[in-house]
């Protein structure tokens, strides 16, 4: 099954009836996805109208459970479990179910729907003094975290399927799976780790190819409006603050001598940027840390960007058919067709992003490593 | 804010699967795939390596091919010459032992028939001598009837032998 849906990912490229049939297939996916969410606000809107602003948020953010269809007044959700411990309460382990959508307190925690809240969203504990505070630990296994172990699962099973294959496949022309994934590895190691990585690139290679997956796989989960996808994992800045924090570390251990006397004695400068006043230092310290803070805001904005974008275009379809109904269907035309034009936008975007973080940090590693004349 | 304030609970969890699952590919997925990748690229290069240098070797053949042809073709030609100065030679030299025969031939057959007529004249010399005295005789019978006559000539023969 897997591998037939792959050999027709293959087929995307070369053919343009499947291509289209993939986009038509967003078409028919976006609107349920944009329903579902504005559905759970249905109560909340009945008295203050749509409101975008909440609506958009609520869905590119982190939850507790996973919303998947609301008819009527039910909403039908996955409940994820809660892994908690609290200094007063101890360690808590519970379905998110217990919460019941964020409206009960279960064992004297909830979750806190108060929008001028700093913790607005967060699970909140209530103290004896009757405050709400956050529990020390919380790790639970929200949304973007279940998302997370799904595509990581989905490419453990992947690549080491595709690694199987060509173990039996020695020696033969790459089959199925295999060949659709040859092209993208060779594309890594040639043009990403080879190009940038003078000092033997392939011991970056397992990295690099690692995240260049995680982002591009993550990238078009994101832009599937279903479950298991839909979660904005690569538009969370917490992933992709651990992303760049990795390329830091990397670049900064394996970083030469050459790298370091660039830095805090850099080669044709004058002399007085370095004395008395270390100004040349200071910026390249600097630079040391806006290098991976940019790879982290690049993923991170552009992937939320290209969903905020997407739910504004659906908002439009709730925000005019509150004033006419005829003008929500009206509008909905435009919605959609901007929507199909900004999925295709958003599948270059999902591979470009990947494409910027990977080349960006090859580039990093390439100059802690180069060998200066 | 709270779009760009990292989550503590998402964070663990995050650095924890990317980093096992970073182990875990390395180990089963990227060295097995990257190290058959190699190895079949440099199977590639091999085989055209050695392609081309079959490729060199055959164009060395042919070139060989070529000069081997070339030797034996002059070769055919120089015998073919020598054949021709052969059958000349041989040809000359039968037309010599002919004619040289023929003159031999001719020669004997000049000295027969000189033989011949020898042999033929000394018999009609012969003949003539035998004739000759014959009709001398008979001449003589005649004119010797008459006695005077017969004295005339005794005359005259001593007449002759007297001259002498």
């Amino acid at each position: 099954m897997e591998i037939k849906k792959l050999v027709m990912y293959n087929n995307f490229t070369r053919n343009p009836l499947f291509f289209s049939l993939f986009v038509l297939l967003f078409v028919f996916m976006l609107p349920t996805e944009m329903l579902a969410q504005h559905d759970e606000e249905i109560h909340e809107t009945k008295e203050k109208g749509f409101q975008p602003g909440p609506f958009i948020f609520d869905h590119i953010a982190d939850a507790y459970d996973w919303h998947v269809l609301t008819i009527g007044e039910n909403h039908y959700s996955i409940p994820l479990p809660i892994i908690l411990y609290s200094e007063s309460r101890g360690f808590h382990v519970f379905m998110s179910s217990k919460f019941h959508h964020g409206h009960d307190i279960y064992n004297g925690f909830k979750i806190e729907l108060d929008e001028a809240s700093p913790n607005k969203g967060k699970i909140v504990e209530l103290l004896e003094n009757g405050e709400f505070e956050k529990p020390i630990i919380n790790i639970s296994i929200t949304k973007n975290v279940f998302a997370l172990f799904f595509s990581v699962a989905l490419m453990l099973y992947i690549f080491i399927s595709i690694a199987k294959s060509y173990k039996k496949n020695t020696g033969k022309a790459p089959k199925g799976m295999q060949s659709f994934f040859e092209p993208l590895i060779i594309f890594v190691r040639d043009d990403i780790a080879k190009a940038s990585i003078q000092n033997k690139p392939e011991k970056y290679m397992p990295y690099l190819l690692t995240i260049f997956f995680f982002i591009v796989l993550n990238n078009l989960l994101g832009l599937v409006p279903i479950f298991p996808g839909g979660a904005n994992l690569t538009g969370n800045i917490t992933v992709t603050l651990v992303l760049a924090v990795f390329t830091f570390v990397i670049t900064t251990v394996k970083g030469n001598k050459a790298y370091w006397t660039h830095i805090f004695n850099a080669p044709g400068v004058p002399w007085w940027l370095k004395i008395p006043i270390p100004l040349m230092p200071v910026v390249e310290i600097v630079g040391m840390f806006t290098k991976p803070f940019v790879l982290m805001v690049r993923l991170f904005a552009n992937i939320t960007a290209g969903h905020i974008i997407v739910l504004g275009f659906y908002s439009l379809i709730f925000i005019f058919g509150e004033k006419s109904i005829f003008a929500g269907y009206g509008i909905s035309i435009v919605s959609i067709l901007f929507t199909i034009f900004m999925s295709i936008l958003e599948l270059l975007v999902a591979f470009i992003q990947a494409y910027v973080f990977t080349l960006l940090s090859a580039l990093y590693f390439g100059m802690a490593t180069e060998e200066h004349h | 804010m709270g779009l760009v304030i990292p989550d503590y609970g998402l964070l663990f969890w995050m650095a924890l699967t990317f980093l096992i699952v970073l182990f875990i590919l390395k180990k089963f997925a990227w060295k097995p795939i990257l190290s058959s990748l190699k190895e079949r690229e440099d199977s590639i290069e091999e085989a055209l390596e050695s392609a081309q240098k079959a490729r060199e070797e055959m164009g060395k053949l042919h070139a060989d091919n070529e000069k081997i042809l070339a030797e034996a073709r002059n070769e055919r030609n120089e015998m073919l010459k020598e054949a021709k100065e052969v059958k000349q030679n041989i040809i000359n030299e039968a037309k010599n032992v002919a004619a040289q025969e023929a003159e031999k031939m001719l020669e004997t057959a000049r000295q027969f028939i000189e033989t011949e007529k020898e042999a033929a004249v000394n018999d009609m010399k012969e003949s003539i001598a035998s004739f000759s005295i014959q009709i001398a005789e008979k001449i003589l019978r005649k004119q010797l009837d008459d006695p005077s006559k017969q004295k005339d000539l005794i005359d005259q023969y001593l007449k002759d032998i007297k001259l002498n």
